[in-house]
C-alpha cells in the first residue's frame, strides 16, 4: 500500500464475504470490508443498500449467514452487542436507545461505570469540548431528536472505543457543530480509534474521511480516496446514476397571505419546555419557508401548536390566524380539513402508528376522505386510498397491509408525506422530513414540496438541515432559545449568518426585533 | 459458563400471542395439581370435577352458561377499554349499582305484568353502569386522576350503597328484616334459555354485544380511535382524536356492559335484590378479557372457560371438599401466569453460553 498514515498496521477490522438474508432481500452479498487503526471509513450507500445491516452484523445485534469477521485479526463471532462493546466497538445509532423517564446522566450511567456525579462532569466538559452541550440532569423525555443524538454520542465517546460506528451523526448538527464533530472524530482518529462513518452527504465524506466503501444493493461496488474522488463519481456509484436535484423555478410568491402568527407567546408547562416569546410568523400561497435552528429551541412547541396537537386558546397571547381566520382552538382534524396538514418529526409514534398497516394508517389522517361511512370503515376505500400513495410516491413495502414499525425510515416517511399530499394541503407543515431518510427519498421529499409550493401551496419547514433550507426555501427565519428571528429572503443570506444565528451568536438587528 | 437473558425480540411473536392464553391454562391446571397433591386429595379426580364434570350433565351446562352470561357481558365491555388503555378494573361497582338501579324499577311495578318491565331494567341497568363509569371518566379527564385507583375504589362504594339500599329502603317490608328485597315477579324476570336449567337469556345479549363488539372494534371509526389512542397515544394527538374522547366512551362502554350484567343476575339467578349479587364476576371479568387476547372472539371462549371454573368450583367443594377458595386462587393463578407468559410476546430468553468466549 502506498498511501502513508494509518493503513501501515494490520487491520482492526475485517469482514470476509458476509452475506445476510432476510426473508423478502439479500440485504448483504459477499461484503468485504478492511477497516484499519486511525482510519475514518465512510460507507456510502441509499436507503436498503444493506449499510445498516452490515453495521448490526458488525455491532453483533444480528448474525450473517457467511462469512467471517476478523477482529484484531481474530477469527470471531459478535454474538451480541454486549460482546461488540466489550471487545471496544461502540455505536451512535440512528434510532436511539436512551430510557425516556431517566436523566441524561443517569442513562449513561447505564453503560458507563462511575458515579453520577462525575459523570454529570465528564458529560459537561465533553459538552462543551465537542459542541455536544446538553444538561445532564435533563430528563431524556423532554429533549428533542438532535438533543438525544448529542446524548448518544457523548455515550460513545465516554467508553473510549477502539472502533466506533456512527449513523448519519451529522444529520441533527449545526455547521459548527458538525465542523466540532470532525475536530472531536479526528482527534479520536489520532489516537488510534478507528471510525465507521455511515452518511450520505458526500462534501462530507469527502471532507472528514481517508476511505470510502460504497454499497449498492447489498453488494460493494467500490472502495475509494473519497479525498482524489469527485462528490460526482461518489454519488453515481452510490446510486447507479445521477443524484436528482430538487429544481427550483423562479416563481413569483402570491400575495395571499395563509398562515399568520403574530405576537405571539406562550410559556410551556413542560418544565423542561420552551417557551414562546413574541414569534411572528408569515407563509404566503406559493412560498416556501423555512425555519432553521438546533432543535430543541422552541420548534416543536412552535409545530404543536399550529398543528393543533398542542391548543391555543388563553394560555398565551397573540393571534394565530389561517387565512386570516383564528384557528387556535380547532383539533388536529378540523385543521386538516381547512388545508392544513402537518408531518412531524417523529414518523413512528406520531406520523404513524407503530404495530398498524399502511392500510390503518393511512385511515389516521384520511378518515375525512370518504374512507367511513356512517362510522363504519370502508376498507375498500381505505386500502385503495393507501395502494395509491403507496404507488405515487414509491414506497417500498409488502403493500398496505405492511406494518408500519416494518418499513425503512425514508419509505415510511415517503408515506407519510404522501399521504398528507394526498389531500391536496393549502398549508403544508413538514418537521425534519429528511432527517435520517437516504438521499434519493429526500430528493424526492424536496421535490413533492416544491412542487407543491409550484401549484400555490404554501410549504413552512422546519428543518436543522442548512442545505436543505437553502435548496428549497424562499425565506429563512432562525429558531433560537422560543424566539424567531426576522424572516430572510434565503438569497439574500449567507449559511454562516445563519449558522451563528441558529448558536445565538447574531447580531442583535438579526434577531428578533420586537 | 451460559447464563440467561431476557432480551427484546425484534419483531412481536405472534405464534407467542395465541400460545400465552394456552401456556396460562396449562400451568394454572399443573399449579392447581400440585396444590391438591399437597392437600391430599387425587388432583385427577378433583381436576375432573372442576373441568368436565361441569359438562356432563345437563344441569352443568345450564350452570355453566348462567354464569357465561356477565362474564361475556363484562369482558367485552371492558375489552374495548384496554384497547385504549383505559383501565376499569371497577367493573364490579358498575355492575352493583346497574343491578341496583333495575332493581328499583322491579320493586316500584312489582304488581305490573307489563312485558315493558324488563326492558326498562335492562335500560336502567345500563344507565346504572354508565353512570358509575362515568363518575371515572369525569375525574379522570378533569383532573387526570387515575381511573385504576376511581374504578377500584368506586367498588366499595357501590356495595356499601346497595348495603344502605337492602337493609333500608329498598328492604322487603314483609321479609322479617332480612337485607333483601322483594322477590321480583316473572315479568321482572329474564325467561330460562335451556328447559330445565337457571340458563337464562341475558345470555343472548352477551351473544350479540360480542357481535357488536366486534364490528366495533374492527370496523368502525370510533373503534379505530380507541386503538391507536391504545397502541400510540401521540399519533392519536397527531391525527386528531381527542383522549378525553377515548376514556369517556373506554369507561362508558364498560359501564353499560358491567350494568347489563348486574341486570342479568337480579333479574336471573337472584330474582331480587340482596347484600350479594356477584361473586367478583366484575373482577374475574377482566382476567377473562386478557385471556381472551382483549379480541371478541377469544373473550367467548375465556368466558366459557372462566363460567366452567366456577361451576366446577362448586361442584369440587361439594363432591370432593375442595375448600371455597379454589376458584378464587384458580383466577388468580390463571392472570399471573398469564402476564408472566405475555412477556415472550415481546421478549424471548436467549441462552448465551459458550459462544460468547469463541
Amino acid at each position: 500500500m502506498t498511501k502513508q498514515g494509518p493503513r501501515n498496521d494490520p487491520p482492526i477490522l475485517e469482514l470476509r464475504g458476509i452475506t445476510k438474508s432476510y426473508p423478502t432481500v439479500l440485504a448483504n452479498d459477499s461484503v468485504d470490508l478492511e477497516v484499519f487503526p486511525g482510519e475514518i471509513h465512510a460507507v456510502l450507500g441509499e436507503n436498503g443498500a444493506g449499510k445498516s445491516t452490515l453495521m448490526k452484523v458488525i455491532y453483533g445485534s444480528t448474525q450473517p449467514d457467511s462469512g467471517e469477521i476478523l477482529w484484531q485479526q481474530e477469527n470471531r463471532t459478535i454474538r451480541s452487542p454486549a460482546l461488540a462493546r466489550s471487545l471496544g466497538i461502540g455505536m451512535v445509532f440512528q434510532h436511539f436507545s436512551l430510557f425516556e423517564t431517566l436523566t441524561v446522566a443517569q442513562n449513561i450511567s447505564l453503560a458507563v461505570p462511575g458515579k453520577l456525579e462525575d459523570l454529570s462532569a465528564r458529560i459537561v466538559e465533553i459538552g462543551h469540548k465537542f459542541g455536544l452541550e446538553v444538561a445532564p440532569d435533563t430528563l431524556v423525555y423532554s429533549l428533542s431528536v438532535g438533543e438525544r443524538q448529542r446524548v448518544e454520542i457523548i455515550r460513545c465517546i465516554l467508553q473510549n472505543p477502539k472502533l466506533l460506528i456512527l449513523d448519519e451523526p451529522t444529520s441533527v448538527l449545526p455547521p459548527q457543530g458538525i465542523d466540532q464533530l470532525f475536530k472531536t472524530l479526528r482527534q479520536l482518529a489520532d489516537t488510534g480509534c478507528a471510525i465507521i462513518y455511515i452518511s450520505h452527504k458526500l462534501e462530507e465524506i469527502r471532507a472528514l474521511c481517508d476511505e470510502a466503501t460504497i454499497l449498492r444493493q447489498g453488494k460493494v461496488v467500490g472502495t475509494v480516496d473519497p479525498k482524489d474522488t469527485s462528490t460526482s463519481s461518489l454519488a453515481r456509484m452510490m446510486i447507479g446514476g445521477e443524484i436528482p436535484i430538487s429544481e427550483k423555478s423562479n416563481h413569483k410568491n402570491e400575495s395571499k397571505v395563509l398562515l399568520k402568527i403574530d405576537r405571539l407567546s406562550l410559556s410551556s408547562a413542560d418544565p423542561y419546555g420552551v417557551s414562546l416569546k413574541d414569534i411572528c410568523l408569515q407563509v404566503n400561497a406559493g412560498e416556501v419557508v423555512g425555519i432553521a435552528g438546533v432543535s430543541g429551541n422552541g420548534q416543536s412547541e412552535l409545530m404543536q401548536l399550529i398543528s393543533g396537537e398542542q391548543r391555543f386558546v388563553t394560555e398565551g397571547q397573540g393571534d394565530l390566524l389561517f387565512e386570516g381566520n383564528p384557528f387556535g382552538h380547532l383539533d388536529p382534524a378540523e385543521r386538516r380539513s381547512l388545508g392544513l396538514n402537518f408531518v412531524p418529526e417523529e414518523r413512528l409514534g406520531r406520523g404513524a402508528v407503530p404495530p398498524m398497516s399502511l392500510s390503518d394508517n393511512t385511515l389516521l389522517t384520511g378518515f375525512s376522505q370518504g374512507m367511513v361511512q356512517r362510522q363504519l370503515i370502508v376498507r375498500k376505500e381505505v386500502n385503495a386510498a393507501a395502494e395509491k400513495c403507496i404507488d405515487a410516491h414509491d414506497v417500498r413495502c409488502g403493500g398496505f397491509s405492511a406494518i408500519a414499525q416494518s418499513l425503512s425510515g425514508g419509505n415510511l416517511q415517503k408515506f407519510i408525506v404522501g399521504r398528507e399530499l394526498s389531500m391536496t394541503p393549502k398549508l403544508f407543515v413538514v418537521s425534519q422530513p429528511t432527517w435520517g431518510v437516504d438521499v434519493g427519498a429526500a430528493a424526492n421529499i424536496r421535490q413533492q414540496l416544491l412542487l407543491l409550493a409550484e401549484r400555490g401551496s404554501g410549504v413552512l419547514l422546519v428543518s436543522e438541515e442548512l442545505d436543505e433550507l437553502f435548496e428549497i426555501t424562499d425565506t429563512l427565519c432562525v429558531a433560537y432559545r422560543g424566539q424567531l428571528s426576522k424572516p430572510m429572503l434565503t438569497q439574500e443570506v449567507d449559511r454562516l449568518t445563519i449558522g451563528r444565528m441558529m448558536t445565538g451568536l447574531g447580531t442583535t438587528e438579526e434577531r428578533a426585533a420586537s | 459458563m451460559s447464563r440467561l437473558r431476557v432480551e427484546p425480540r425484534v419483531t412481536e411473536s405472534v405464534i407467542a400471542q395465541y400460545l400465552v392464553p394456552v401456556v396460562a391454562i396449562v400451568l394454572t391446571l399443573l399449579s392447581g395439581t400440585v396444590l391438591f397433591t399437597f392437600l391430599g386429595k387425587a388432583p385427577s379426580a378433583v381436576l375432573y370435577t372442576f373441568l368436565i364434570e361441569p359438562l356432563t350433565s345437563r344441569f352443568g351446562i345450564g350452570e355453566v352458561l348462567l354464569k357465561m352470561a356477565p362474564l361475556l357481558l363484562i369482558a367485552q365491555g371492558l375489552a374495548i377499554g384496554f384497547r385504549a388503555r383505559v383501565w376499569n378494573i371497577g367493573a364490579e361497582g358498575q355492575l352493583i349499582i346497574g343491578g341496583i338501579f333495575a332493581s328499583v324499577i322491579a320493586i316500584h311495578y312489582n304488581e305490573s305484568e307489563s312485558t315493558w318491565i324488563l326492558p326498562a331494567m335492562v335500560f336502567a341497568g345500563m344507565l346504572g353502569g354508565i353512570f358509575w363509569a362515568s363518575i371515572a371518566a369525569y375525574l379522570r379527564v378533569r383532573f387526570n386522576a387515575n381511573e385504576i385507583l376511581v374504578t377500584f375504589m368506586l367498588s366499595s362504594v357501590a356495595l356499601q350503597i346497595l348495603y344502605f339500599l337492602v337493609t333500608g329502603p329498598l328492604r322487603d317490608p314483609d321479609g322479617f328484616n332480612f337485607p333483601q328485597s322483594v322477590v321480583f315477579a316473572d315479568s321482572a324476570l329474564f325467561g330460562v334459555l335451556i328447559e330445565g336449567t337457571r340458563a337464562n337469556t341475558s345470555l343472548l345479549i352477551g351473544l350479540t354485544l360480542s357481535v357488536l363488539a366486534y364490528v366495533f372494534i374492527r370496523h368502525s371509526l370510533p373503534g379505530f380511535k380507541l386503538s391507536v389512542s391504545g397502541a400510540a397515544p401521540r399519533a392519536a394527538r397527531y391525527a386528531g382524536f381527542a383522549e378525553s374522547q377515548a376514556i369517556w366512551l373506554g369507561l362508558i362502554i364498560g359501564g353499560a356492559a358491567a350494568g347489563l350484567a348486574g341486570v342479568g343476575e337480579v333479574a336471573g339467578p337472584i330474582g331480587q335484590l340482596q347484600r350479594t349479587i356477584s361473586p367478583g364476576y366484575g373482577f374475574a371479568g377482566i382476567i377473562v378479557a386478557f385471556l381472551g387476547g382483549l379480541h371478541p372472539i377469544g373473550i367467548c371462549l375465556a368466558a366459557f372457560f372462566m363460567a366452567i371454573l366456577y361451576v366446577g368450583g362448586d361442584m369440587a367443594l361439594i363432591s370432593v371438599g375442595i375448600p371455597n377458595a379454589a376458584t378464587t386462587i384458580f383466577q388468580g393463578m390463571l392472570l399471573i401466569f398469564y402476564l408472566a407468559s405475555y412477556l415472550f410476546v415481546h421478549y424471548r430468553i436467549s441462552f448465551q453460553g459458550r459462544a460468547a468466549a469463541t
